[in-house]
């Protein structure tokens, strides 16, 4: 048997794969395909305080090897996430992880103190890296200052695994992975989005309605990859990497180059097993190369490669 | 609720029915499983950088003692022009069968389906389904011209199927909502796919007429089943997915 199980803490995953928020609805959405429960954790689609209709149609462009989308934290708000969604997810049987986002630290400390109180979230993920928002979102994760201060403030309200997500759309992440983890992260997860464009030439506008929006897919693996390799050379928290992740084969890129976790996201668009077949992947190749624990792997290349 | 899957469906027909538009048909190795007028599928291009989603497509038709089912295409791009050259024996990824579907009409409802173009892709399967529950519904159908007809043979087997082109070339000459029959024949009930325009412009008239109204959507899409909440519908009840929430919508719904 090959252990698979990764930690953040004193929190325990059962396997490093995970599925990114915004690409997995509040959950059931996948179990339509598959058991879920397998799955190390899923992080649901990103919360606000008051509910938001999101961007206006259309907010999604398909790219070569990707899309952009522009949605732009579309979701009921926290009290019908508490009433209605959370009495649903919370018996899942795998950790269920809570993104979160705001205008303001104040929405974000509200927010987080929140969740704080439902038993069944063991962890948040701190968004400060939506590209699609007006107020909030990205600005929060492109200015150092502010990425510090949120997550201070979040970490003072909030007791239990904090996650901050990154945004890609700055000079040099590392800085703000260290100062994430100066605040208290307990972990960092990278990366969201790519700010970027496409113009619809026959219609002669652009192709969102927001006219920029996130990329992602396979489009954008080699950037998410260095960043997170940068990023785990940087910080001792465990780092969670994500970006254009389709086969078992470009998660164990991630897993080599030193991301303890990993997230599943614009693939399970085009193929709701994805994190599955994933999983199934990383287990095989460990099977393979004769390791016994997925820990001997993680960051593999900085080891040997020194 | 309806389980959906994910299949590799084999390809055992693949015909041009005209320039730019062709039928192909699917044969699973599976039972297919309860499929509703109205649904649709989404169809794993071949996986390049080019066709990186899938693409949404209606269900023109369903046998189930053959069990095979009919996609009726028109090449708009890429994804589409790729998926008119498969052949006999490929197999295409499917994952079905998604969203909701027409309602049954209420009792004694005088029926036309109204479909435009390509449009008229899961009117077939829905007219079928309206037969067999013993309405016969009236069908008008708008095109082009003559040259952009799509063969509505199959059709003429369900009930009276009458043609506008906009140049005249076929048919009578105009809009499906300039058409003669809409003052001949008091209908109380309309489903109607096409151009979101020719939709809006019917969508007008059964609001001034007072007839109920249902439309099938064709948002952009990236995932068809939920989760990316990117090809929303702004209604009265806020934004929703077409994908799940529709396709199919009652005009009374729809913020048009």
């Amino acid at each position: 048997m090959v252990n698979l199980g990764i930690d953040i803490g004193d929190l325990h995953f059962r396997n490093p794969v995970m599925t990114a928020s915004g690409t997995c609805g509040w959950g059931p959405e996948l179990s339509d395909f598959m058991d879920i429960s397998r799955l190390g954790a899923i992080f649901i689609k990103g919360l606000t305080m008051e509910p938001r209709e999101g961007n206006k149609y259309p907010r999604m462009a398909e790219t070569p090897a990707g899309m952009l989308n522009a949605v732009g934290l579309q979701n009921k708000g926290v009290d019908y996430f508490e009433k209605s969604i959370y009495p649903v997810i919370k018996d899942y049987n795998t950790h269920i992880i809570v993104n979160i986002n705001g205008s303001y630290i104040d929405d974000y400390v509200a927010l987080a103190s929140r969740m704080d109180l439902l038993e069944k979230i063991p962890a948040i993920e701190l968004n400060i890296s939506c590209p699609n928002v007006k107020m909030g979102g990205m600005a929060f994760g492109t200015n150092l200052d502010s990425a510090r201060a949120v997550t201070k403030a979040v970490r003072g309200a909030y007791s239990k695994k904090l996650i901050v997500k990154l945004s890609p759309n700055v000079t040099n992440i590392v800085d703000f992975a260290r100062v994430v983890e100066e605040e208290g992260a307990d972990s960092i997860s990278l990366i969201n989005t790519l700010l970027g464009m496409s113009v619809d030439v026959a219609k002669m506008k652009p192709a969102l309605s927001t006219i920029t929006g996130g990329l992602s897919g396979p489009a954008i693996k080699p950037v998410a990859l260095r960043m997170v390799w940068q990023v785990a050379n940087a910080v001792k928290i465990p780092v969670i990497g994500m970006g254009g992740i389709m086969t078992a084969s470009d998660a164990l890129e991630f897993i080599l180059a030193g991301a303890s976790a990993i997230q599943i996201g614009t693939a399970s668009f085009i193929d709701p097993l994805a994190s599955i077949k994933i999983l199934e992947g990383i287990e095989n190749y460990l099977i393979q190369k004769g390791f016994t624990d997925i820990h001997e792997i993680i960051g593999y290349i900085n080891h040997k490669s020194s | 609720m309806m389980s959906k899957r994910i299949e590799d469906l084999k390809v055992i027909d693949n015909k041009r029915i005209n320039s730019d538009s062709f039928v192909i048909e699917l044969s699973g190795e599976e039972n297919l499983p309860e499929i509703k007028p109205g649904q649709f599928v989404q169809v794993r291009v071949d996986g390049s950088p080019e066709t990186f989603l899938r693409r949404p497509i209606s269900i023109y038709d369903v046998d189930y003692k053959k069990n095979t089912v009919k996609l009726l295409i028109q090449i708009v791009g890429k994804g589409t022009e790729t998926l008119s050259k498969v052949k006999d024996g490929d197999l295409l990824n499917l994952i079905f069968p998604l969203g909701n579907s027409f309602s049954d009409p209420g009792v004694n409802e005088k029926i036309l389906l109204v479909g435009g173009g390509v449009g008229i892709a899961p009117l077939l399967y829905l007219g079928k389904h309206l037969k067999s529950i013993g309405y016969i519904p009236d069908m008008l159908f708008g095109f082009r011209s003559r040259d952009r007809i799509i063969d509505y043979e199959e059709f003429t087997k369900i009930g009276r199927v009458l043609i506008t082109t906009e140049d005249g070339s076929e048919g009578e000459k105009g809009y499906v909502t300039n058409h003669s029959v809409l003052s001949d024949v008091k209908y109380s009930m309309i489903y109607c796919c096409g151009p979101d325009q020719m939709m809006k412009a019917v969508a007008a008239y059964c609001k001034k007429n007072n007839i109920k109204c249902e439309v099938s959507l064709e948002n952009l899409m990236a995932c068809g089943f939920g989760i990316c909440l990117c090809c929303i519908v702004d209604t009265v009840k806020g934004n929703l997915c077409s994908c799940t929430d529709g396709p199919v919508f009652n005009i009374n719904e729809l913020k048009w």
